[in-house]
């Protein structure tokens, strides 16, 4: 242990001396050192990843990480745009959400994977590969994690069941959801749960349909946030005692003491899930490709649930994940996939309609 | 003669370079590129292309968007109005004082400027919950039964509002009113006025120009409030700001968020053109 740990130490001195070095003649000695930017969202997530899986990454691999925070959603695909157009990419293996994935592809601001330099591909199952029409390969699950039904203990003593509970009119002006049609899912939900599944959006006249149903929860929501600390604090005091929110940090709030819980309902959580991209004018090819077949093992995927909180991106029989460990951050109830495509599809007449439904007007 | 004046004006006007390079740079560049994307035209991918497209106009007066932009005036011109109600006399008091009291109140005044946005928000959403608000002061007090929540709500926003705005307000009658005629005061007094009318008749319409002015800047101020309408606020009560940053930030839909900021660029202008007209011409 205490060589593997002085031998880190050494790889962080050299990589430091290294990166200094970079910066004065960048082609040649970045090709001698091992090192890739590794972009992961800013904050808790950036940190857990420091702390828990770059380390093992560098000792399997002898490939230095730079971690860097980035931001979640549109502004990061901003960022990488703009560093395209000087032919530079801002981190050279990033996650990316839903959304801004298959914006970024309709842009042409990644790289395609060579699938032959990714044997643990296979691990995952298709909705976690990202292919574009003509199936090259761009974006490959990282992490996930679901949005489920949480509540107070102290005020809804008897856990809801069905996601339907957010339409009873006995919750009127009780509940908190998330303010935006592409983070909360909302539309996916309302089709599970009334229309039979997410295929009634495949149609413009289905995502309609299940406004009308969704138009009629407005008058249960206290509460549209986007930040999720207010919601959180407001749940946990019982000031808004239901609501959708984020399994694994509900989890962690009842484990402090908390009196919430966070529900499966019986038509599943919303699976939502980050994705690896490597920007297009990223250099560290070879090292990319390392680091995201490095994370599709099973083994790392374990560890990410067990230290990231996040869940497995991998079948959970390939893991070693115990019930409990399991029941943390996931479920076996079969989820509700985001229909991410219809966000860029209808872009603008869904968040009109919404901003419509949610403003009341 | 002839050459002094004008290589003094030269001189004049060669001060005026570093500033107008700085605007430029800093303004005129960025405004530009706004008002030309404001006209781009959106692809399906979330990216755009220079061009003249008059789309993203049109959806302004087509949507929801327009109502947003006719509340947020409404609001902004409610929040000026009360904050100059609560500011002007206070100023006015203030001024009277010694100087070392004014002191000490600027300076607690300036200080609150320091707070940002985000903060002020966060604790009112606090005094306003149910749990730990304002409420729970009156049922000790033996006015309510129980606590309840004062938000989100319409009221919350208001008052949100109005404290960001009060400093500003404060500071910006503060030179008017510290500088006004006390020898007018007095005459008026003399003449067998109350001290009420005497503020009424005299202080109101001389200090006139800056409760305009400080009206203007708090409107224009609270235009661009985006963080107090979300926290303290239903979707109801969102500002057209609010909808920018959602345009720009989550859907990826620049050509349309520079419309909007072109438009609530222009609502602002129309303000601020509308009163300096109004002004000028009372003031003749």
């Amino acid at each position: 242990m205490k060589m593997q740990s002085s031998r880190r130490r050494f790889l962080a001195t050299t990589g430091a001396v290294a990166g200094v070095a970079a910066l004065g003649m960048p082609a040649i000695v970045r090709a001698a050192d091992r090192k890739i930017k590794v972009g992961t969202y800013g904050g808790y997530f950036e940190g857990a990843f420091k702390e828990f899986i770059y380390p093992d990454f560098t000792a399997a691999t002898g490939i230095e990480v730079e971690s860097i925070g980035v931001p979640t959603g549109e502004t990061w695909l901003v960022q990488i745009k703009n560093a395209a157009r000087a032919k530079k990419a801002p981190a050279d293996v990033s996650m990316m959400a839903g959304v801004p994935r298959l914006r970024g592809d309709a842009q042409g601001l990644f790289r395609y994977f060579d699938e032959s330099k990714l044997p643990n591909l296979s691990n995952l199952s298709d909705s976690f590969q990202s292919r574009n029409a003509s199936g090259q390969l761009y974006g490959c699950g990282a992490v996930s994690w679901y949005i489920t039904l949480c509540s107070n203990t102290a005020e809804i003593p008897e856990a809801p069941t069905s996601w339907a509970e957010i339409w009873d009119p006995r919750n009127a002006d009780r509940l908190g959801l998330l303010a935006l049609p592409s983070n909360s899912y909302l539309l996916e939900i309302t089709a599970k749960t009334f229309f039979g599944g997410t295929d009634l959006l495949d149609t413009k006249e289905g995502i309609e349909q299940a406004f009308e149903k969704l138009q009629e929860v407005t008058p249960n929501v206290r509460l549209w946030y986007k930040d999720e600390g207010a919601f959180q604090q407001a749940l946990q005091d019982g000031e808004i005692p239901m609501g959708q929110y984020y399994h694994d940090v509900t989890g962690l709030a009842a484990a402090e003491g908390f009196p919430v819980r966070s529900t499966f309902p019986k038509e599943g959580g919303v699976v939502d899930s980050g994705y690896w991209v490597v920007p297009q004018h990223a250099e560290p090819v070879e090292e990319a490709h390392v680091f995201i077949d490095y994370i599709c093992q099973p083994a790392v995927q374990a560890s990410l649930s067990r230290n990231v909180g996040t869940a497995p991106v991998v079948d959970r029989a390939m893991t070693d994940l115990t019930d409990d460990e399991f029941a943390a951050v996931s479920s076996d109830i079969e989820p509700i996939v985001p229909k991410y495509q219809i966000y860029m599809d209808h872009a603008d007449w869904i968040t009109d309609r919404w901003n419509e439904m949610i403003s009341g007007s | 003669m002839s050459d002094q004046p004008s290589s003094a004006s030269f001189g004049r006007l060669l001060t005026l370079v570093p500033p107008s390079i700085a605007i430029g740079l800093f303004f005129v560049i960025p405004f530009s590129l706004i008002v030309l994307s404001s006209v781009a035209h959106q692809l399906q991918s979330g990216d755009f292309v220079f061009g003249f497209d008059t789309a993203h106009y049109e959806r302004f007066f087509t949507s929801i968007f327009i109502g947003r932009a006719v509340y947020s005036a409404i609001l902004s011109f409610s929040i000026a109005v009360i904050s100059l109600l609560i500011a002007f006399p206070f100023t006015y008091v203030l001024t009277g004082f010694s100087k070392r009291t004014r002191t000490i109140w600027l300076v607690y005044i300036l200080a609150q400027l320091s707070l940002s946005e985000v903060l002020i928000a966060f604790s009112w959403q606090i005094l306003f919950s149910r749990t730990a608000g304002i409420t729970n002061l009156a049922v000790w007090l033996g006015v309510l039964d129980k606590p309840f929540s004062l938000a989100p709500s319409a009221l919350a926003v208001l008052v949100g509002l109005v404290y960001l705005a009060l400093p500003f307000a404060v500071l910006l009658l503060f030179p008017a009113l510290s500088r006004l005629d006390r020898s007018l005061i007095e005459a008026s007094q003399t003449l067998g006025a109350s001290p009420v009318r005497t503020f009424f008749t005299v202080v109101l319409p001389v200090s006139r120009p800056a409760l305009i002015s400080g009206g203007v800047t708090v409107f224009v101020l609270t235009l661009g409030a985006i963080i107090v309408p979300q926290v303290l606020g239903r979707p109801g009560h969102w500002t057209l700001s609010v909808l920018i940053t959602d345009q720009a930030i989550y859907n990826s839909n620049m050509p349309f968020a520079s419309a909007l900021a072109v438009i609530l660029l222009l609502m602002s202008g129309a303000v601020i053109g509308v009163v300096g007209w109004l002004n000028r011409g009372s003031g003749k």
